[in-house]
């Protein structure tokens, strides 16, 4: 009798949250389906599950009246840019920070800890500063510098690299490998799992960002699309299915990156809040 | 064998690019912001030294008042119930077994992915006035319709409720994380012993996941301390003054307004408020339930 019960409560649970999965995720196959339906469907009352008419009239209007193939060049130039730059400079300086002794290193290491507290927006005004006075607004340049500190990722490296056997390092040294042998043909091989994990999190962090994107670049032919798409308007009507088209086309390589590379995705969030997955 | 010099040449050459992009880009300008509180400078170009000037606007600027309030507003809103919500859904999630345990999780997961302009662009649509599906919640629950973010007072609790929407996969994947380091053992033996759901929650998951609670609130308050993007963007169509926010109010003075040396001591307060909020979270974190 009383096991008949505790299956019943259990039921019970497992129904709502189901039901709590459902809504939560609604809002996004709501976005989706209306990209789907012509203008004026979209604004019918009800709640139409599906169109009436199947159309890709929103997607083609988006891809020919706006820039969204240069905002996308952009936005994929910019990521894959910060990604690259932020991994390296993250790698090597957390190899040296683990495994090298130098003057210097404790100094270092506190700076890099420290760090987390200063807000990077509240640098908004005095990065726009030094951008403009190198040249760089509405430049690709001048999106990616300011990304690229991302202390998390030094302190990532200095974990993982910290826990590889010394064994390895002392066998490579007698045999005569320099330092950068140790580091590109040890370390970083040792740790392919981590450097992917850390590229696809930053990769997403670059195309989702939006604050400094949207200041440094003003001019329509240098936006990303994450900026591209809130800041452009066309002049006539209701276009709810056209700015949710480009709103898809936006998500699209983030959602695409994330359903291929689920596991790393999750991994990199643990790393990057303190708990090693 | 290598020597003492020759070691720090290589330690300089692995150090080097991060150093110097960290000097540059982050030691400078945050230097440079400090100096630029004590001046009137426009946003580009140079202004007179003013000493504490700016700081004094600061304690006798409504707007600027009003955006720390609508801020630690934001903070309220957002912080507990994110928290909260986040273990939840984490214990629903971690009930759940294989194929079904994937798919609920990435309906909570999913929205923490997207771009904030996505996110603003499904929601401007839901909670649309006239056309939006989201209108029919509002209306069973308030009993008509509202268009939440041109209203005083629905605004910032909407907005919170988006924020949550987006971010809570985060949360939710540090406490599956969590939970699954709390071993089995313990609730079979509380079953046994003939304890409820409720009292294993009280006795076993809470205090075991203390430490990750306490991680996510000090992630979520100094993340949400620094809100401005989704809110930007959604009060787009109106409503700025009721929602104005800090980092808001600094893309205002330095941005819309030219007035640099001011939006930089409004940032250097953000970054004082941060620093302090953190301070005292630490310590009041540090206490463990009972």
């Amino acid at each position: 009798m009383n096991i008949l019960k505790i299956d019943f409560a259990g039921r019970l649970i497992t129904l709502i949250t189901l039901a709590i999965a459902i809504v939560w995720a609604f809002p996004l196959y709501w976005a989706l389906v209306t990209t789907l339906k012509p203008e004026f469907e979209v604004v019918q009352p009800g709640l139409n599950l599906l169109p009436k008419t199947w159309t890709l009239e929103a997607y083609t209007h988006v891809l020919t009246t706006t820039k969204i193939g240069q905002w996308y060049v952009n936005s994929i130039v910019v990521s894959v840019a910060v990604t690259i730059l932020v991994v390296i400079m993250g790698a090597l300086c957390g190899y040296a920070l683990s495994q090298l002794r130098f003057r210097g290193r404790t100094v270092l290491w506190f700076t890099v800890l420290a760090s987390f507290m200063v807000p990077i927006q509240a640098l908004i005004v005095t990065h726009f500063v030094l951008m403009s006075q190198f040249g760089l607004i509405n430049t690709w340049l001048g999106i990616i510098l300011p990304q690229l500190i991302v202390p998390v990722v030094v302190i990532v490296y200095k974990q993982f690299f910290d826990s590889v056997p010394k064994d390895f390092r002392e066998a490579a040294r007698v045999d005569g490998a320099s330092e950068f042998n140790i580091f590109f043909r040890i370390y970083l091989p040792m740790n392919w799992g981590v450097t992917t994990a850390l590229a696809i999190i930053t990769f997403i962090g670059a195309w989702n960002n939006f604050l400094w994107p949207f200041l440094v670049s003003t001019a329509e032919e240098t936006m990303t699309i994450t900026v591209g798409i809130t800041q452009v308007k066309d002049n006539f009507g209701v276009q709810f299915a056209r700015n949710l088209a480009a709103a898809v086309l936006a998500a699209l390589p983030v959602a695409i990156a994330y359903l291929i590379f689920q596991r790393r995705v999750t991994q990199a969030i643990m790393l990057s809040a303190g708990i090693k997955g | 064998m290598y020597s003492k010099s020759r070691d720090s040449w290589v330690a300089a050459a692995f150090v080097a690019p991060f150093v110097i992009a960290y000097l540059v880009l982050f030691l400078y300008p945050t230097v440079r912001m400090v100096i630029l509180t004590f001046t009137d400078a426009p946003l580009i170009g140079a202004g007179k030294w003013i000493g504490f000037k700016n700081y004094v606007r600061l304690f006798n600027d409504a707007a600027y008042l009003n955006a720390v309030w609508h801020t630690f507003y934001f903070v309220l809103l957002t912080v507990i119930p994110n928290t909260l919500l986040g273990l939840l859904f984490a214990m629903m999630v971690n009930r759940q077994k294989g194929y079904l345990q994937s798919l609920i999780l990435a309906a909570f997961f999913l929205p923490y992915i997207l771009p904030v302009s996505v996110v603003f662009r499904i929601w401007e649509w839901i909670m649309d006035y006239q056309f939006g599906i989201g209108q029919y919640a509002i209306e069973a629950v308030v009993g008509e319709r509202v268009a939440m973010i041109r209203n005083k007072y629905w605004a910032m609790p909407a907005i919170a409720f988006i924020t949550i929407w987006w971010t809570i996969g985060f949360n939710v994947l540090l406490f599956i994380a969590g939970l699954r380091n709390i071993s089995q053992d313990m609730y079979d033996a509380s079953a046994l012993d003939g304890a409820n759901r409720w009292k294993q929650f009280r006795f076993i998951t809470w205090p075991l996941i203390w430490p990750v609670t306490a991680l996510v609130l000090t992630i979520q308050l100094i993340l949400q301390l620094k809100i401005f993007d989704q809110l930007y963007l959604l009060t787009l169509g109106g409503n700025v003054n009721n929602t104005m926010v800090l980092v808001q109010y600094i893309y205002k003075q330095a941005f819309q307004l030219n007035k640099g040396g001011y939006g930089a001591t409004v940032a250097f307060s953000l970054f004082a408020i941060i620093v302090v909020v953190s301070v005292l979270q630490y310590q009041a974190l540090r206490a463990k339930p009972r």
